[in-house]
């Protein structure tokens, strides 16, 4: 019954048509990648960053190196399952865990606010070492800037890091093949509500905590299992939806997942019932997703279940190649639809 | 989830479509009214699930998409007022006024804030005395009670500096718009749980014998759809047109009069403009006499609006379900989400949306030949 295309996916729309930047450009959806693919790509062309990764890939004398920044900009700072230090070293670890690197080395830069009490500032510096014991790295360089009251909020943290990669393959979208198992390593849309539910005072019966986590360990559990991995994408803003286009987009295949198996746990479910969300859009800071060939699916399955991070991992779609580009689900009464990137964040719906 | 998976079990589902397909001797159309269908049916797929003779149009019960222009644009002269704080649900800070959006006043300085609730609304007019809050009071007879009870509350507590931008639609005249309406393809409605939950249906069961349509208070799961769905095609099949209640978890008859009592207390029912549709008398709800002084129409003295909808934009013959939105030429090429003509565009309930954002690149099933034209 469904036959060819009938429209055309998009039209360019002119940067211009917004002459101020509007929260939606920071959102992980389409104006956010219209915002970095007319104005910042051109403006800094080169090799690496035309690979659009997580991070850039860098060789440096026959070493193999990814380098990445990341800001972090959350309220409130301190949240059910992190605060905005431990989640500013989780997210640039994670980074360079999805370039298949082993992150070594972070720089820190700190904008903080006239009048953030010191004590606050000494747990979010706390919370950043705490989190770059565990994850194996070194804060090695940074810098504090103090900013007028008014002009922050409370604190914005900046991280970049370097990590070195030690294998052969090359983990990145340009690398899926038809035929791809799409592995997810855990439920979706912890960290987004609890933030939002922090934000709104939205009570429920036990506090949804952040997933955020560093996933450098459960990576390279993975790699050390010998498991060929084709590319990772943690799923961040935007959430499991938009990082599937963007890779369908960007390695030129289709990817039909299962809503069936992709796991939201109850307290997650509900709140979106409640808001009008859909969790496959909402963030994680502690969730990825991996391509791997078919017939390693069920051993790399087995090596992240083995791991704490990877615990509730699942087979949740593949990868096909008539219509690239496009994302399709089969929704839990078995009929498909297309998973599309939105514009901008997902705005909270009447009724 | 209790609640919630029964009403998406996949087996029952296609066994409701068996059902339809046997009881579905000819081609008929339904008519969903809520977005909220709306939303669920492309969402899930249902629409696939049915027999080809069976075609769904989408209905006008999205409020984001029939708030007329001018009012958006009365929103943004509000909002981008320096003594105001406006407050509105999310899905409304996208929809396009003549200009701009109410994000655009948001990012050039204005006090635009998401609530889920108007209370909340009148809690954040508590804590900034020194403030003019605005709720944007908008939808069906659904946030209708809860509007009300803002206003109601204002009052007793004699919160002076809180007001609404009142657009509160109602369900019953737009059904009698559209079904009065020459080019009218609908032969049943699955009506709106939510709305039937506040105020019951005895006002649809004069529309049902009037225009001789079954009409079925639906509710909102792929279950209560299909269950819907079966239940109009056999009213229709069996030459009935009676007002049947498939939400009864839900829905009682007389609906709940507490709400009702307060929508009453608070509102009377008023001429509304429909973006797409235009003036329908009786079709919505303005503040009585002693809450007026809430009417931020008022208090901002905002002069008469005018204003055109973008001629390119079909969205009031996709709101009266005479066009599917793919039909429209400006869609997925000039109107898109980020960037849309018209209202149903925007909000994730809005038909068009729903279409690109689930639909883009399916062609719809085979139109019956009965009904080509």
């Amino acid at each position: 019954m469904d036959t060819a295309p009938t429209l055309t996916v998009t039209c360019p729309l002119p940067i211009a048509d917004y002459p101020a930047v509007q929260m939606a450009h920071g959102g992980g959806g389409t104006l956010m990648h219209q915002l970095i693919e007319r104005l910042i790509v051109p403006a800094f062309s080169n090799p690496a960053l035309e690979t659009r990764h997580d991070g850039a890939l860098l060789e440096l004398q026959g070493l193999r190196l990814a380098f990445t920044t990341d800001s972090y900009v959350v309220h409130p700072l301190f949240f059910p399952g992190g605060d905005i230090g431990s989640l500013a070293v989780h997210g640039t670890v994670n980074d360079l865990a999805m370039c298949g690197a082993r992150p070594l080395y972070l720089s820190v830069g700190l904008i903080i606010e006239e009048g953030l009490p010191m004590e606050t500032l000494r747990r979010v510096v706390q919370s950043m070492r705490q989190a770059a014991d565990a994850a194996g790295v070194q804060l090695v360089t940074g810098d504090t800037k103090v900013v007028d009251r008014g002009t922050g909020d409370g604190i914005f943290i900046n991280t970049a890091g370097i990590g070195v990669i030690e294998h052969g393959l090359t983990i990145a979208p340009a690398s899926v093949r038809p035929g791809d198992a799409l592995l997810l390593s855990g439920d979706l849309g912890r960290h987004g509500i609890a933030i939002m539910a922090v934000r709104e005072g939205l009570e429920f019966e036990s506090a949804i905590e952040s997933d955020s986590a560093a996933l450098a360990g459960v990576v390279g559990s993975l790699l050390a299992a010998g498991i060929e991995i084709r590319c990772m994408r943690d799923l961040t803003r935007g959430g499991l939806a938009s990082a599937l286009v963007e890779i369908a987009e960007a390695a030129q295949v289709s990817i039909d997942i299962d809503e069936r198996a992709i796991p939201v746990c109850d307290d997650v479910r509900g709140a979106c019932e409640i808001l009008g969300l859909d969790p496959l859009y909402v963030a994680n800071e502690g969730r990825f997703v991996c391509f791997v060939p078919a017939e390693q699916a069920d051993r790399a399955l087995e090596v992240m279940r083995a791991h704490p991070l990877g615990a509730g991992a699942s087979l949740i779609g593949h990868v096909g190649g008539d219509t690239p580009g496009l994302v399709t689900m089969t929704s839990g009464i078995g009929a498909s639809r297309i998973i599309d990137m939105l514009s901008g964040e997902q705005l909270p719906r009447i009724c | 989830m209790r609640y919630i998976d029964e009403y998406r079990d996949a087996r029952a589902a296609l066994r409701y479509a068996k059902v339809i397909e046997r009881i579905t001797t000819r081609p008929w159309t339904l008519m969903e009214i809520c977005g909220g269908q709306t939303h669920a049916i492309v969402k899930f797929g249902i629409d696939t699930l049915l027999p080809p003779q069976i075609t769904l149009v989408h209905g006008p019960g999205c409020p984001v998409c029939v708030t007329p222009v001018e009012l958006i644009d009365k929103a943004v002269a509000i909002a981008a007022d320096p003594k105001a704080i406006f407050c509105s649900f999310g899905d409304m800070l996208r929809v396009p006024g003549t200009s701009r959006d109410l994000l655009s006043v948001k990012a050039a300085g204005g006090d635009v804030r998401i609530v889920y609730s108007p209370l909340d609304a009148l809690k954040i007019a508590r804590s900034n005395p020194d403030k003019e809050v605005v709720f944007f009071a908008v939808g069906f007879e659904t946030t209708a009670p809860a509007n009300a009870m803002a206003v109601y509350q204002a009052r007793r507590e004699g919160i002076r500096n809180f007001s609404i931008l009142v657009s509160h639609v109602l369900v019953p005249p737009a059904m009698e718009a559209i079904l009065s309406s020459p080019q009218n393809q609908v032969q049943g409605f699955l009506a709106a749980g939510h709305v039937c939950t506040v105020m019951g249906y005895t006002e649809y069961e004069p529309i049902a014998r009037r225009y001789g349509v079954p009409i079925v208070v639906t509710g909102f799961e792929p279950l209560d759809i299909l269950q819907g769905v079966a239940m109009c095609v056999r009213q229709l099949e069996q030459g009935r047109a009676e007002v049947e209640n498939q939400y009864a978890r839900s829905v009682r008859r007389g609906g709940n009069r507490l709400a009702q009592e307060l929508i009453a207390e608070v509102f009377e029912v008023v001429p509304r403009k429909w973006r797409g549709l235009g003036w329908i008398a009786d079709s919505g709800l303005g503040l009585r006499e002693p809450y007026r002084e809430f009417d931020a129409e008022r208090r901002f003295d905002l002069a008469e609006y005018t204003a055109e909808e973008p001629a390119e934009c079909i969205s009031g013959l996709v709101l009266q379900g005479v066009k599917k939105p793919h039909e429209c030429p400006a869609f997925g090429t000039r109107c898109l989400p980020e960037h849309p003509l018209g209202a149903p565009m925007v909000s994730s309930e809005g038909a068009c949306a729903a279409y690109f954002r689930y639909r883009r690149v399916r062609a719809e099933k085979p139109q019956p030949a009965a009904r080509d034209a």
